[in-house]
């Protein structure tokens, strides 16, 4: 049972994804059972957070081949949650999808790449291999290019070129310090190298390797100074394609700097260092970036690059509350991220525009999504008592504990600014009357399903500040689960641990 | 073995970037072809070439074959690549029969034109594309 339930995440979306393909034809088949697909994951994902709450943490190999030699799979409490908020996020997108895949061909292609997507992000939550990390990020890599390039259109293509080009730049990164880290140190098991950068003996050249390899997921991550690439292009794909992409792809990025991080650093050294730096660079630059901005999935493809800032940040200070505050927000940010990217596209197409000087109207029009809208904003800026003010409060209270008060400031400070920008979308998209006039504002029909998924994940934030107690224990117990990695290194020491 | 080998890899890589920094996109593809096969070799270089005999050994008898776990993550990557680089190419290709350029500042001009994403305005997508041919 435990063996099913560690690589269900995996097989599920790829399952459907294959069913999908041989099905094709049908679409309403291929929205069944992509819906389903994605139902039946977050399921499984709540089973696994369920079972990660009461401590098991469920590892195997694959095929049964020993650690190093086979590929280690671990589930633990980080990975859990992200496999289900997740599947939250991908049902949301599908939900969104569905109410505008009339266009067959598009419809049927956006959910086959949605699970593939999937696929390529939980088999990264699950592997304990380097090697395998870097073969799913190729997969949900090749998925995200297809859905970026999704619809067509000059401008998209455009911006696919340069999503393709400087992902692919990426990948390179990470393949080289894989096989220069594997060269260096002679495993790609993340547990192996952790034990081996942990008994203070590490071949020379296996730093500078895993350097190399933090730079390639900084870039992925979206980090200062490698982040130019994000807001350059998330703005051209599809409203839902781009709000998943702001939900998960750069979260991908994060988790694995989490992972490796904390796994093969448990001390205070030079990758935290960096770190703070480059958490509080992107954290300043990422907001100041969006209050230049007058397109609102533009503003808010700079907020992502800032909101990275604030998780890097508790992964720098690496006390045992920071890194709990990084994996609560992390949870909250994709939530919150990804509804507000729905909401804004939903905004932009009753207005006819998506630039904040021709769109208005709206809180005339439609006061529900007015306060749709309101709810993931005011919690990405961090007011209480919404999801975002809990994530904050616990990074701001880990860095002045760290006596990193500066950190602290600009922490702070970046909420306010954040808070400014999105009082600019409330002025002008909802507030200020539509320069076209009322009759400008158009009708979209056959949203229901959208408006579901929209709701649900806004009061999933409303919930998660309301009741923060669970889920900051969860937090903190899977940050003590980061510091304590037993699941990883056990193979390695004997059942005693170092 | 290993140095002509790190050298090539260096000289190689040093192509891809040189290649990846051109302002022609059809360099810039080629360019990330260039650098994935120099990384490639590196990768291989760096599990280090230990004998010449492929790695299908008896039980015992182990000696001087090559380092098979080199050549299997290359093999993954090189398939990747690949296909990636296929995908590179057919955007390039749909890119520049859209608006008819393919050097890097007027993509990212184009990504600053407004565009609404629904469907039922493709002719839009067309329009601006026509503008930028002009």
């Amino acid at each position: 049972m435990n063996h099913a339930l560690l690589v269900a995440p995996i097989l599920i979306p790829l399952c459907s994804l294959l069913l999908a393909i041989i099905l094709r034809r049908h679409l309403l088949a291929v929205r069944v059972l992509s819906l389903s697909g994605a139902a039946l994951l977050l399921a499984v994902g709540l089973v696994l957070v369920w079972q990660a709450a009461q401590g098991v943490v469920l590892s195997g190999q694959v095929g049964n081949w020993q650690a190093p030699f086979g590929i280690s799979l671990v589930i633990d409490r980080l990975s859990a949650v992200m496999i289900a908020i997740s599947a939250l996020v991908a049902l949301v997108t599908l939900l969104y999808g569905v109410a505008k895949d009339n266009d067959s061909k598009i419809g049927r292609d956006f959910h086959l790449f949605i699970q593939g997507l999937l696929t390529g992000i939980c088999g990264a939550f699950i592997t304990a291999d380097i090697f395998n990390l870097y073969v799913w990020f190729e997969v949900l890599l090749i998925a995200s290019f297809a859905l970026m390039a999704l619809g067509g259109g000059s401008r998209r293509l455009a911006g696919s070129m340069t999503y393709v080009a400087l992902n692919l730049f990426a990948t390179l990164i990470f393949l080289l310090s894989a096989g220069l880290v594997y060269g260096a140190s002679g495993t790609l098991n993340m547990g192996e190298l952790a034990v081996i950068m942990r008994s203070g003996e590490a071949p020379p050249g296996v730093t500078p390797a895993l350097l190399l390899m933090l730079l390639s997921f900084a870039i992925k991550a979206a980090l200062f100074p490698v982040f130019g690439w994000l807001p350059a292009t998330y703005h051209v794909a599809l409203t839902a394609v781009s709000a998943m992409f702001a939900g998960l792809l750069t979260k991908v990025g994060v988790y694995a700097l989490i992972r490796l991080v904390t796994l093969l650093w448990p001390e205070h050294g030079l990758p935290h260092q960096l770190l703070l730096w480059v958490a509080c660079a992107t954290m300043l630059v990422g907001v100041l970036g969006a209050a230049a901005q007058t397109e609102v999935r533009r503003i808010l493809s700079f907020h992502i690059v800032s909101q990275v800032g604030y998780m890097i940040l508790g992964l720098a200070l690496a006390t045992p509350l920071a890194l709990a505050g990084a994996v609560f927000y992390l949870i909250h940010h994709i939530v919150v991220k990804a509804n507000l990217f729905f909401i804004g596209g939903l905004a932009a197409r009753i207005c006819g525009s998506e630039r904040l000087a021709d769109m208005g109207g709206l809180y005339k029009r439609m006061p529900w999504l007015a306060l749709l809208f309101a709810i993931p904003a005011l919690s990405l800026a961090g007011i209480p008592p919404l999801s975002g003010f809990w994530a904050k409060f616990l990074l701001v209270k880990a860095s002045l504990d760290a006596a990193a008060w500066w950190a602290a400031a600009i922490a702070l400070l970046t909420g306010v600014f954040t808070l400014l920008s999105m009082n600019k979308i409330w002025n002008e998209a909802f507030l200020k009357p539509h320069p076209g006039g009322e009759e400008a504002l158009q009708t979209v029909t056959g949203i229901r399903a959208a408006w579901l998924g929209m709701s649900a994940l806004a009061l999933l934030t409303v919930l998660i500040g309301l009741g923060a107690g669970p889920l900051i224990d969860y937090a903190v117990a899977a940050a003590a689960q980061l510091a304590d990695p037993q699941a990883y290194l056990q193979p390695f020491t004997g059942a005693g641990g170092i | 073995m290993e140095w002509l080998a790190a050298i090539t890899t260096g000289g190689l890589a040093g192509l891809g970037l040189w290649m990846l920094l051109d302002r022609n996109l059809k360099r810039v593809v080629l360019g990330v072809v260039v650098l994935g096969n120099a990384i490639n070799l590196g990768v291989l270089t760096a599990g280090r070439f230990f004998g010449e005999r492929p790695a299908f050994v008896e039980a015992g008898n182990a000696v001087s074959t090559a380092n098979p776990l080199p050549q299997a993550l290359v093999l993954t990557a090189i398939v990747i690549g690949f296909s990636l680089f296929i995908f590179a190419l057919a955007l390039l290709k749909r890119t520049r029969e859209l608006h008819g350029d393919k050097t890097t500042d007027s993509v990212s001009s184009i990504t600053e034109q407004p565009a609404p994403d629904w469907h039922d305005s493709e002719h839009e997508n067309d329009a601006s594309g026509a503008e930028a041919r002009r």
